[in-house]
C-alpha cells in the first residue's frame, strides 16, 4: 500500500480533472472536479468510467465535500477520490473515513504528521466509507 | 452509584485520545504552527471560547445528568483553574469564565477521570444533547429518554461527515407530552413515543431554533422505530450538510433550510435519503440499545408511602414551589434554585457545588440534574427526607423557594461576560427578582427570560415575558416581549413596542404583571391571560 | 482616538498596547495613529500577532481621561475593568 498523500496502488491519473459541466458533455473524460455546491449524484450514472474525482475544499470550514465523498462511495465509486485545497492536518482523519484516498493540500503537510493524525483515534463510533468496525460492533462481537 | 451511563474502555479511550489531540493542538497554537484562524474551530470543538475577559470553557453535562463525584470535579475545576465558580447554562452545561489556554488540556484530563469532557460543546457540529431534567422519574414519561440521548451522543461524537456543518446543531430528546426541554426550539427535537401497537419509537421535529429568526420545529416524521434513530438522524444531517446555506451565517441554521425549502419538500428529501441509508445498516443492533438502557434501569427504590409533614410554614413554601412529584410512591424530585433573589442566575460557587454533591450522595441516590432553566434537581429524594434536605439547603443559601416563579429568571451572561452582547442581562435579572419576589406567589407561574443580544441564549423568544438587550447608539436598551413559551404550549413571544432603559424595563415588567393581576380569570397564568386578551391592552398599559 | 487591545495568547488576559508592550491596565494604553506603517495601528497589530505577543488584536475608540485612556464603548470598559456584577473579580478588584 502506498502512503501519504495517496493511499492507492494503481497508477495516478494524468488527465486533467474537468468541471462537472464539462464532464457531463465529454463522454471520454475520466477525471472530474467537484465544487462544494454541486450535486454529486449527477455523477452516479457515470461512476464506472471515472478514474479520478477531485473534491475541492476552497475553505476548510465548508464541510459539503465530506458528504460528497460518502455519497460517491455509497454509490459504489472505486476510483481515486482526492481532497484538494484547504485540507488541514486536523481534518485528514475525517476525510479518510469519508472515503478520500488521496490528498492535495494547498499547504504541504509532512507525511509523518499526516500519518499520526490519521491514527489518532483508537476507535470510531460510526460506520463509515472505509469499512471501519464501529465501537458498537466491537462491543457485541 | 448514580443511575447513569458509565464509560467502557472504548468510551474512555476515545475521550483520552481527544484530550491528547487537544493538548497537541494547544501546543501547536502556542508554538505558532497553527494560526488563530486555524485553531479557532479546533478549540471551539473542545468548548473553548475567547470571551470578554479571558478564555471561557464550556463543559458538557450530557442530557443534564451528573453524579456527585462529577459535581465534585466541577467544583474542583472552579477552584483550581477558575475563580471559584461556574455558570450553569440553558443547554444544561456549565461554563467557566476565567480559563487560561495553557491549562485547558489539564482541565480536560481532570474531567476525563470522571467520564466528562467538553467535546462538541461549541463549533459548527452536533452539540451536547439535552433532555428532560426529570427523565427517569417523571410520572408522564413513556420511557426514560436518556438512553436514546446517549445513543445519539455516541453517534454524533467525532462524526466524520458532520463535523463541519453550516452552523451549530442542537438536539433535544424527551419522552413525555410535557416538554421541559424546549424540544421544539431545537434543530432536531425528538419525542419518544409508543405506537398504537405499543412499539417504542420517536417522533422527529426539525428546524426549530431561536437566534434572530426564531422558529418552532415542524414534525418531520410521526414515528421512527427505536432501532433506526441513528439512520434517520443521519438522513436529516446529510440533507442539512449538503443544502444548508453557507453564504450567510445568520441563515445557516437548519431552520432556514426547512423554512426556505418548505417542510413538505424537506421531509421528502429526508425520506429519500433515509431510504438510501437502509441498506447501509448504520444503526447499532438491539443489543447495544439494551446495553445502554440497562444503565438507566430504575435504582433500588424502597417501598414507601406518599405524604410528608408540612407544618413548618417556610418549609411548606419551598415544598410547594420546588418539589415535583415522582413516579415512585414516597419519593420526590427537589429543585435547588440557583436564582437567589438579587443573585446571578445560574452561577454556583465551588462550595455550593460541593454541598450539592454531598446532598445528592446522602439524599438523592447520588444523582443531580441540570435544568434548562439554569437550576439543579435532586431527582430521587425520599419525601420523608425533604425537610432535612431543605434545612441544609437553607443553610447553604440554596433554599430559594421560587421554581417557575417570577424570580426564577433565565438570563444569559450578557455584556458582563459575553463579547457578542449588546447589553447586560444579569443586572436586569437582579433588579427584576428584587422587584417581583414579594408578590411572586400571587403571580403564579411566570417565566421571564433575558438575552443580552439577538442570539437568544437566554431564550427570550420563549419567555412568558422576554427581554432582549439591544444597543441604541452605544447605550444599553431593552425590548420587551410577551407571550412566548418553550414548553408543550410552545409559542414565540412578540415585541411590545419601543424599548426601555434598564430601570424602565423593570418598571415595564411590573406594569404588565399588574395588568395581569387585574384581568386574570380563575386559574389563568400570565401567559394564558395574555393569550386571551392579546397584545393591545398590554401595549396600552405600557405606552398609553 | 484609538488604542489597541487583544488577549494574551496563553492566559487569555485582556491586554492593551502601551507603545512598547502589553499591559493589563487600560490606563497604561498608548494612543496610536491609524495606518499600516510599522508604528501605526495595523502595523503594530500585525507584528505583535505574528510574534504571538498578543492574540486577536483590534482597535478601540477611546477618549483621554484623567487616569489615561478610557474606551468609548461600554463593552471595552467592561473588558478593561471586569464584570459589573462581580466587582470582586478582574482588574477592577486589584485596586
Ligand atoms: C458567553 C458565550 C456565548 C457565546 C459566544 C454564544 C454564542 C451564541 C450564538 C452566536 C448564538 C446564535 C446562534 C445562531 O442563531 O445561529 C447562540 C445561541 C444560543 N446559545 Fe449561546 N453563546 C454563549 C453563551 C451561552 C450561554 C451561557 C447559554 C446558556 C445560558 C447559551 C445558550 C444558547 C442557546 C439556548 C441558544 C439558542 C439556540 C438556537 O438559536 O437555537 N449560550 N449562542
Ligand atoms: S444572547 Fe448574546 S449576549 Fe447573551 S450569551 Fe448569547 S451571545 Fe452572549
Amino acid at each position: 500500500m502506498a502512503d501519504w498523500p495517496r493511499y492507492r496502488d494503481d497508477a495516478p491519473v494524468n488527465e486533467p480533472a474537468v468541471t462537472l459541466e464539462a464532464f457531463l458533455e465529454q463522454p471520454e473524460a475520466v477525471a472530474v472536479r467537484i465544487e462544494p455546491g454541486a450535486d454529486v449524484r449527477e455523477l452516479v450514472p457515470h461512476l464506472a468510467r471515472l478514474k479520478l474525482i477531485e473534491v475541492g475544499f476552497p475553505a476548510f470550514k465548508d464541510g459539503r465535500g465530506y458528504s460528497a465523498a460518502r455519497i460517491l462511495r455509497e454509490e459504489g465509486y472505486q476510483g481515486e477520490l482526492r481532497a484538494e485545497g484547504d485540507v488541514l492536518l486536523d481534518q485528514l482523519g475525517f476525510m479518510r473515513r469519508c472515503g478520500f484516498d488521496s490528498f492535495a493540500p494547498a499547504e504541504p503537510i509532512e507525511a509523518a504528521k499526516a500519518e499520526a493524525a490519521m491514527d489518532r483515534w483508537p476507535h470510531h463510533y460510526q460506520k463509515d466509507a472505509v469499512g471501519t468496525v464501529p465501537v458498537w460492533a466491537k462491543r457485541h462481537g | 452509584m448514580a443511575t447513569m451511563y458509565q464509560y467502557d474502555q472504548y468510551d474512555q479511550q476515545m475521550v483520552d485520545a481527544r484530550v491528547a489531540e487537544f493538548r497537541d493542538q494547544v501546543d501547536r497554537r502556542l508554538s505558532g504552527e497553527l494560526t488563530e484562524e486555524q485553531f479557532t474551530p479546533l478549540r471551539l470543538m473542545n468548548g473553548l471560547y475567547l470571551q470578554l475577559h479571558a478564555y471561557m470553557l464550556r463543559v458538557a453535562v450530557p442530557y443534564g445528568t451528573l453524579s456527585s463525584q462529577q459535581m465534585r470535579m466541577l467544583a474542583e475545576i472552579a477552584r483550581k483553574y477558575d475563580k471559584g465558580y461556574g455558570h450553569f447554562t440553558t443547554r444544561q452545561n456549565i461554563q467557566y469564565n476565567w480559563i487560561q489556554l495553557k491549562d485547558a488540556p489539564d482541565i480536560l484530563d481532570d474531567l476525563a477521570t470522571v467520564e466528562m469532557h467538553a467535546i462538541q460543546t461549541s463549533g459548527n457540529c452536533i452539540r451536547n444533547i439535552s433532555s428532560d431534567q426529570y427523565a427517569g422519574v417523571a410520572a408522564d414519561e413513556v420511557c426514560d429518554p436518556r438512553p436514546y440521548a446517549e445513543l445519539l451522543r455516541q453517534w454524533s461524537s467525532f462524526h466524520p461527515e458532520f463535523s463541519f456543518l453550516p452552523r451549530k446543531f442542537k438536539i433535544a430528546v424527551i419522552a413525555s407530552p410535557g416538554d421541559r426541554a424546549a424540544m421544539r426550539l431545537h434543530d432536531i427535537g425528538i419525542e419518544m413515543v409508543r405506537s398504537e401497537a405499543g412499539e417504542l419509537g420517536a417522533k422527529f421535529f426539525a428546524g426549530g431554533g431561536m437566534g434572530r429568526t426564531p422558529m418552532i420545529a415542524p414534525c418531520v416524521r410521526e414515528f421512527v422505530p427505536v432501532d433506526e434513530l441513528v439512520s434517520y438522524s443521519e438522513a436529516i444531517l446529510r440533507v442539512y450538510n449538503r443544502w444548508g446555506r453557507r453564504d450567510n451565517k445568520y441563515k445557516a441554521r437548519i431552520k432556514i433550510l426547512v423554512h426556505e425549502t418548505g417542510a413538505d419538500e424537506f421531509r421528502r428529501q429526508v425520506e429519500e435519503e433515509y431510504e438510501r441509508m437502509q441498506p447501509l445498516d448504520l444503526d447499532p443492533p438491539r443489543a447495544e440499545l439494551e446495553r445502554i438502557e440497562a444503565f438507566f434501569a430504575p435504582p433500588a427504590y424502597e417501598r414507601l408511602e406518599d405524604g410528608y409533614d408540612t407544618d413548618d410554614p417556610d418549609f411548606r413554601l419551598w415544598a410547594q414551589a420546588n418539589v415535583t412529584a415522582h413516579k415512585v410512591p414516597g419519593y420526590a424530585a427537589a429543585a435547588i434554585s440557583l436564582k437567589p433573589v438579587g443573585g446571578i442566575p445560574g452561577d454556583a460557587s465551588a462550595e455550593q457545588m460541593d454541598i450539592v454533591a454531598d446532598l445528592a450522595q446522602r439524599y438523592s441516590l447520588d444523582e443531580v440534574r441540570v435544568t434548562h432553566a439554569q437550576n439543579l434537581i435532586l431527582p430521587n429524594v425520599k419525601q420523608a427526607d425533604l425537610h432535612a434536605l431543605w434545612q441544609e439547603l437553607e443553610a447553604a443559601g440554596l433554599g430559594t423557594p421560587n421554581l417557575d416563579l417570577a424570580s426564577d429568571i433565565i438570563a444569559c451572561p450578557g455584556l458582563d461576560y459575553c463579547s457578542l452582547a449588546n447589553a447586560r442581562s444579569i443586572p436586569v435579572a437582579q433588579k427584576l427578582s428584587q422587584r417581583l419576589s414579594g408578590r411572586e406567589r400571587d403571580l403564579g407561574e411566570l417565566k421571564i427570560k433575558i438575552s443580552g443580544c439577538i442570539n437568544a441564549c437566554g431564550h427570550h423568544h420563549a419567555g412568558h415575558i422576554g427581554i432582549l438587550g439591544v444597543d441604541r447608539k452605544g447605550v444599553e436598551n431593552y425590548q420587551l416581549l410577551l407571550g412566548g413559551s418553550g414548553a408543550e404550549d410552545v409559542s414565540l413571544a412578540k415585541i411590545t413596542g419601543p424599548g426601555f432603559d434598564e430601570d424602565g424595563v423593570v418598571d415595564a415588567v411590573e406594569t404588565v404583571t399588574n395588568l395581569y393581576l387585574e384581568q386574570r380569570e380563575e386559574g389563568e397564568r400570565f401567559v394564558d391571560t395574555y393569550r386571551r386578551l392579546g397584545m393591545a391592552p398590554f401595549k396600552e398599559a405600557l405606552y398609553g | 482616538m484609538i488604542i489597541l487591545t487583544g488577549n494574551d495568547l496563553e492566559t487569555g488576559d485582556v491586554v492593551w498596547w502601551t507603545g512598547s508592550g502589553w499591559s493589563r491596565r487600560v490606563a497604561d494604553a498608548a494612543f496610536v495613529e491609524p495606518g499600516e506603517g510599522p508604528e501605526q495601528a495595523a502595523g503594530i497589530m500585525h507584528r505583535e500577532m505574528t510574534s504571538r505577543a498578543v492574540n486577536g488584536a483590534y482597535e478601540v475608540d477611546a477618549e483621554d481621561g484623567e487616569q489615561g485612556p478610557v474606551p468609548s464603548h461600554i463593552k471595552e470598559r467592561m473588558r478593561a475593568a471586569g464584570p459589573s456584577v462581580r466587582p470582586d473579580l478582574g482588574v477592577q478588584a486589584e485596586g
